[in-house]
């Protein structure tokens, strides 16, 4: 098997041919379907363009100007000059550094655990099938703040058990202060998001997995493939649209983590991400035009991490409904 | 039932009359639910004056405060208390943001001193009436009505003082040959502290603590964080870069290095340090006089051994230098009355009420936080719960408040992320850095 085996286009796919030919002759019909297709989803997109849009056109207009909530009648215009200060800052490329760290560790284990646990859904027994799910799922359903405050309690050098669970680890003792510098508090960090979220990744990845059609894994198992040529040659490539789609959404989450390093670090021993950036600056210091720069960034960033998924590696978000 | 819609003309014309009768229903409903919302805010149920306390999440002291005084008010106005969130700066960011807003549900704020500046500058307090800042000042302890006043005036009402004092455990200090009955400095803590091999309790946490540590060290030592004060950010010159500066910079580094605050130092916050003063390796530690009745309370749990607690002794904030008297630190709570309050009188009156010597009293016992009021530590009731409270008030004497700016949020930020963790405090660099790094914050020219 020297090839990958990819589905058949159905007919589906066939049908969203026409869709893309020139729109010259538009039917009645088809004219009010569009119309019918606004009507149902405008109510939407106006809530959409109220709650998103706005507040980042806000955000954008406020970052112009040297505003000190506390200080309003001495707001001034100032220009792209904020947007030099965050750049020019070596705490923004830190934050940038630890948030993209952050990001590229959890990500890629949750994308293997998370395959991992959506196999075993996938093949577990009928009878165990919903319980297994909803055993898996459970940290999903906790809050990140809980959670965070759960890792944390842990790990406390006073108040926390894996000192003396995990004694016998070297390098691990009574006296080990996690969260007293930065390469142990990212260790708790990561861990807890990977915790919280890897059933986010496997529950998107069971979706990919049940789309893969039984047909192709059992002509490849007549022809003699082992498990592994399966998972490669198969498996694999018929849910790559799924993993895309789970990685893209992990991703653009796993940039704006805040709750974790809010509760367990509060920025210390250089664990500030993008997002705890833009909050102490809006929140803390409320210099709501330099701390709006910020937010612009984070979500220019974000935009930037969804355009090269999108185009880059060609990701289709129909797949995430399975509609293809 | 949509069967009997379809089928019979009677069965629709209920269903109607049935839909009619509920959409009647749920407009009652919700003019109901808005009257009582509208009600909720201002005045009470019989057109009395509603008050809301913003407070600081306590053992329950401040809500039956607010019940005392809405009985004593007679019916003039009642007192309802909300809850702000834990820790201080995220109370400051709350009040803050709802007091940019002109939230008028604000009547009256319990605050943490250091933000008092910052809410006055900006115009967040009603203007104090002559007669009540008289009479608030009144048997007061100095560092409170310091930490009430911004630019020389009384801005909040004095309600309760906190300060630290040195906590050491009696037979370790005998041990080590300390004569606690004479002022004793942090050099000589540590060096006991390592030869005794207990444990110096102090708050190394990127936190507030960590600033109240540094800012007591530099007033200690001669000096003030703020060295000159101003209005305009631009102007503020700071003093850490100072010989007083240097000399907190470097008894933080030197008690860092011993290893005698512990191996969670960079972590140590106030509950900390207590813990570890309760174990086997407790020795000393500068704390609020909460650990006192946590101690008692640990006791009473079965938690503790009551010859721990007897073995605690108590005495002023350590000296950076013999000869320089020590500046303990100041904290507590002082009420601000909003500017936006739609009944500022009542709510200067009610502070009135609260801060009473009796009410003050009652805290100090009920809920082991000092009082301002001078007159509370000659009661007898709080001389058997609180047998400290004569240092306690001697040390308030002596307290200074952190630096008094409107900008204090950076100058903290600034100091906590250059001081932290201690272990790395160069005594000739962090001042330098922190000077520099505050400074660009202040002028808006780099991130915190």
């Amino acid at each position: 098997m020297s090839t990958s085996t990819t589905a058949p286009p159905t007919g589906r796919t066939g049908a969203s041919a026409p869709a893309q030919a020139p729109k010259k002759h538009i039917s009645d019909r088809a004219k009010a379907e569009r119309k019918l297709g606004w009507l149902l989803a405008g109510p939407a997109l106006a809530v959409m363009l109220l709650v998103t849009a706005y507040p980042i056109a806000q955000a954008f207009y406020d970052s112009l100007f040297d505003y000190r909530l506390t200080d309003p009648e001495n707001r001034s215009f100032t220009g792209l000059s904020n947007y030099l200060v965050v750049l020019t800052d070596q705490l923004w490329w830190q934050s940038v550094g630890v948030t993209l760290l952050i990001t590229v560790v959890t990500v890629a284990v949750e994308l293997v655990l998370g395959f991992g646990l959506a196999l075993v859904m996938n093949k577990a027994l009928k009878a165990i099938r919903p319980f297994l799910r909803a055993v898996i799922l459970i940290p999903y359903a906790v809050i990140t703040v809980v959670s965070a405050f759960a890792w944390q309690f842990a790990f406390d050098i006073n108040t926390g058990f894996i000192n003396s669970w995990f004694a016998w680890l070297p390098g691990v003792g009574a006296d080990t202060d996690w969260f007293g510098d930065f390469g142990t508090s990212i260790f708790v960090v990561c861990l807890a998001e990977i915790w919280k979220t890897t059933p986010f990744i496997s529950l998107l990845l069971l979706a990919g997995l049940a789309q893969v059609p039984e047909v192709l894994q059992e002509a490849a198992q007549v022809d003699g493939a082992t498990w592994w040529q399966r998972m490669r040659r198969v498996t694999i490539p018929n849910m790559k649209a799924a993993i895309m789609v789970a990685l893209l959404f992990r991703t653009l989450d796993a940039f704006r983590v805040f709750d974790s390093i809010f509760v367990m670090t509060a920025g210390a021993n250089g664990t500030e991400t993008v997002s705890f950036l833009a909050y102490r600056q809006t929140i803390s210091r409320l210099e709501i035009g330099l701390g709006s720069a910020v937010s612009v960034l984070l979500f220019l960033s974000v935009v930037l991490i969804a355009f090269v998924f999108i185009k880059g590696f060609k990701v289709d978000l129909s797949q995430a409904r399975g509609d293809s | 039932m949509p069967d009997s819609v379809v089928h019979t003309g009677r069965g629709r014309r209920s269903a109607a009359s049935g839909r009619r009768a509920r959409r009647a229903l749920g407009a009652t409903a919700a003019a109901v639910v808005l009257a009582s919302g509208l009600a909720a805010c201002g005045s009470g149920d019989s057109g009395v004056p509603q008050l809301d306390w913003y407070i600081n999440p306590d053992s329950g002291g401040q809500a039956e405060i607010a019940a005392r005084c809405t009985e004593a008010a007679n019916g003039a106005y009642t007192i309802s208390v909300s809850t702000l969130p834990r820790d201080s700066p995220s109370q400051r960011e709350q009040l803050v943001r709802r007091l940019a807003a002109n939230d008028s549900s604000i009547d009256i704020m319990s605050l943490d001193p250091p933000y008092i500046p910052e809410f006055a500058q900006a115009g967040f307090f009603a203007p104090m009436p002559a007669e009540v800042a008289d009479e608030v000042t009144t048997d007061v302890v100095q560092s409170a009505i310091d930490g009430s006043t911004w630019d020389g005036e009384l801005v909040t009402v004095p309600f309760w003082a906190n300060t630290q004092l040195l906590w050491y455990r009696t037979s370790v200090a005998e041990a080590a040959g300390l004569d606690m009955t004479q002022p004793v400095t942090w050099d000589q803590l540590t060096q006991a502290a390592q030869d005794q091999q207990v444990r110096l309790g102090v708050q190394g946490i990127r936190s507030e603590s960590l600033t109240v540590w540094l800012n007591a060290l530099i007033e200690s030592a001669g000096g003030s964080v703020i060295a000159e004060n101003s209005t305009n950010p631009d102007d503020i010159q700071l003093g850490l870069d100072s010989e007083a500066g240097m000399r907190a910079a470097e008894v933080m580094r030197d008690i860092s290095a011993s290893g005698t605050g512990g191996p969670a130092l960079s972590t140590a916050n106030e509950d900390t340090t207590a813990t570890d003063f309760e174990g086997d390796v407790g020795g000393f530690q500068v704390n609020y006089p909460f650990v006192y009745p946590r101690a008692l309370g640990a006791v009473e749990a079965g938690t503790l051994d009551q010859s721990v607690v007897d073995d605690y002794g108590w005495a002023l904030y350590p000296r950076v230098d013999a000869d320089t008297e020590t500046a303990p630190p100041y904290g507590g709570i002082n009420l601000g009355v909003g500017a936006f309050s739609e009944h500022p009188d009542l709510a200067y009156d009610a502070t009135r009420c609260i801060t009473s010597t009796e009410n003050q009293a009652y805290y100090f016992t009920s809920n082991g936080n000092p009082a301002s009021d001078t007159a509370v530590y000659e009661d007898p009731e709080v001389l058997e719960a609180f047998p400290m409270a004569p240092t306690i008030l001697e040390s308030l004497e002596l307290a200074v408040p952190r630096p008094q700016t409107p900008y204090y949020s950076e100058v903290s930020g600034g100091i906590q992320r250059e001081y932290h963790p201690t272990a790395a405090i160069d005594p000739e660099q962090t001042p330098q850095d922190a000077t520099e790094l505050i400074q660009a914050v202040l002028r808006k020219d780099q991130l915190l």
